[in-house]
């Protein structure tokens, strides 16, 4: 039975790791196919940084995106939230949740092509030349963002100790201050894990930014979505690899630090 | 200082009791945002996949002091007109000579027409119909397939160390941080002719097995870029199987079989269902996907969307792209309803 879960286990981690692995060995092939290997080479990492100027640009409107897209997201996020746990009416807060799934259940094609038609819309109702653009792409973002803000700081608001806003304000706190002071603390990791969830969801969409946008900012997935139709060159590949390693170091330092505020626990 | 305290009392008395002006404050924000840009966006899918757009050519010319504007149908008994020609009978109906006048707008425009049931004729067509047959099938088959995948894994993994199970969390995660175009064309390339799959079996003195344009291929896609939704809410229910149920079954006498259909199917069933919802949904709706691992050969809805789309997009009539939104939006929300009281019955009685 032991060896017969290892067997699966490891199976599924191949399944998955797979493409990564092909990608990243092609990354450092010198030739520009990605399927026949026609040596070792830094070619293409060398190129990304030096010849590549329109993928860096996409990669950085990408992360600029992302950023400007999560943080707003987690405000209105965040103030969304208070205010359904805030809310007595059950049935309202009941209708603002469910309307707040409704991007998370609808595929992307569908949220994509339903705000494409809203752009479309009232951009011909201003006399709009360009009905895509920068703007609409982010607001696009936001929506899709805000929901699983929401989701993750509303756990926490339920969680939360009411007595020591209470306490704060009978201390001579403003509510407002008395929610940063005794709240905030409480409630800060769902906020950092909204804002981390929005953040990455923003820099991998495709398909809704794939509606949404104009050819004034051109986002990494949609630039190698309008490449593979040509040809993809390693270079994608090279600059996958690095965000890979990346991540992956963002991810052990961020484990390393969960694991020892467990053993700080046990302790 | 005896203003500012007076203020503070003022707030808290204020607040304390009934915070309703601070609550309609706090709710106004995200409620006016998801009306704007979740609710009317919804309903403009139903609007456009109702209506017709009309084009037609928006003509004005001067002749002899005076000014005319003429809007003249884009179509005509189903043909198109071109420009020249709406400029022709602009002149006629005025009774222009044609080096008299002066023109001054002569461009193709648009406007909303009618209600019209038109563009479902489109979307109920032969074509349209295969498609979401196959993206139906397709994306039931992914969704069992990651599921046999899932169930096990996910249950090996809940039972395993504390230690092992983070750093198998983040070795499930770290694929999905990647970019799923990325992904999906590294497999294009594995399963390619050349690819290193058919390299192997030649290796080994086998003929070239073609994978890309089965429905095999587009079917792994959608396996493989979904599991791990599969995986992680099965797991976190399974975590919540306190072992020492599974101890007591084994003290009762339970085998293998029947701990499992007994304790762990129904208790981990919540999971299931919102691993199944979580799979089939992208995968009804990918158009990527198939594009890529059958060479754009197999068309599903999502192609056949954005193929709509694309093609109305220059001429500003969405509206039969809108239509085919509309019926995969209906036929997600019957499928997830279904799921969901599947989950709310079972959910019902592992309480009991």
């Amino acid at each position: 039975m032991k060896i017969l879960s290892r067997l699966v286990s490891i199976l599924v981690y191949v399944f998955l790791y797979a493409p990564l692995a092909v990608m990243i060995f092609f990354s450092f092939n010198a030739g520009k196919s990605t399927s026949v290997f026609s040596g070792f080479s830094l070619r293409w990492y060398v190129e990304l940084f030096t010849n590549d100027r329109t993928i860096i640009e996409c990669l950085v409107n990408s992360l600029k995106l992302a950023v400007a897209s999560s943080l707003i997201a987690t405000v209105i996020g965040t103030v969304a939230a208070i205010g359904i746990y805030k809310l007595k009416n059950k049935y309202l807060s009941g209708a603002i949740l469910t309307v707040n799934n409704i991007p998370m259940m609808n595929p992307d094609i569908v949220t994509g092509v339903s705000m494409m038609l809203l752009f479309v819309f009232t951009g011909a109702l201003l006399g709009l030349s360009e009905k895509v653009n920068f703007t609409t792409l982010l607001i696009a973002h936001i929506t899709f963002n805000i929901p699983y803000v929401v989701l993750n700081v509303l756990p926490k608001l339920k969680q939360s100790d009411v007595r020591l806003y209470e306490a704060a304000q009978d201390l001579g706190c403003t509510p407002v201050k008395a929610f940063f002071k005794a709240v905030m603390p409480q409630i800060s990791g769902g906020i950092a894990a909204g804002l981390l969830m929005a953040f990455t969801l923003s820099f991998d969409d495709f398909v809704i930014s794939y509606y949404t946008s104009g050819t004034d900012y051109v986002t990494l997935p949609v630039y190698i979505y309008s490449l593979v139709k040509k040809t993809v060159t390693p270079d994608i590949y090279a600059l996958y690899s690095i965000i890979l390693v990346a991540i992956l170091a963002l991810l052990v330092v961020y484990n390393a630090i969960l694991s020892r505020a467990d053993t700080k626990k046990g302790n | 200082m005896s203003a500012r305290k007076a203020v503070k009392t003022a707030d808290s008395v204020e607040a304390r009791p009934r915070p309703s002006l601070g609550t309609a404050i706090l709710n106004a924000p995200y409620i006016l945002w998801s009306v704007l840009f979740i609710l009317i966006p919804i309903l403009l899918v139903v609007f456009y996949a109702f209506t017709e757009t009309v084009n037609y050519y928006d003509i004005r010319f001067n002749a002899a002091g005076e000014s005319y504007a003429y809007e003249i149908a884009a179509t005509e008994n189903g043909e198109a007109i071109t420009l020249e020609q709406a400029k022709e009978m602009a002149l006629k109906n005025a009774g222009v000579a044609q080096d008299a006048a002066v023109f001054t707008t002569a461009v193709l425009k648009n406007r909303t027409g009618d209600f019209t049931l038109e563009n479902f004729k489109n979307v109920f067509s032969a074509g349209s119909l295969t498609a979401m047959r196959l993206s139906l099938m397709y994306s039931l088959g992914a969704t069992l397939i990651s599921l046999i995948i899932a169930y096990p894994f996910a249950y090996i993994l809940s039972r395993s160390g504390a230690k092992s199970q983070r750093v198998q969390m983040l070795l499930i995660m770290l694929p999905m941080w990647m970019n799923m175009l990325v992904r999906t064309y590294s497999w294009q390339q594995i399963l390619e002719r050349n690819g290193i799959i058919n390299k192997l079996i030649v290796a080994m003195g086998g003929e070239p097995i073609i994978m890309l344009g089965t429905s095999g291929a587009v079917i792994l896609g959608m396996v493989y870029n979904y599991l791990p939704y599969m995986i992680l809410p099965i797991y976190t229910v399974m975590t919540k199987i306190d072992t020492s149920l599974l101890e007591a079954a084994d003290d009762l006498g339970c085998n293998w079989f029947q701990k499992l259909y007994r304790l762990i199917l129904p208790l981990s069933v919540p999971g299931v269902i919102s691993g199944l919802i979580m799979v089939f949904v992208p995968s009804i709706s990918t158009f990527y996907i198939s594009q890529k691992m059958s060479n754009g050969m197999i068309k599903l809805v999502g192609d056949l969307i954005e193929a709509k789309i694309k093609e109305q997009w220059s001429t500003g009539g969405l509206n039969v792209g809108a239509a085919m939104s509309f019926v995969l939006m209906v036929v997600i929300l019957i499928c997830t309803f279904v799921m969901n009281r599947f989950s709310d019955k079972d959910g019902g009685d592992i309480v009991i």
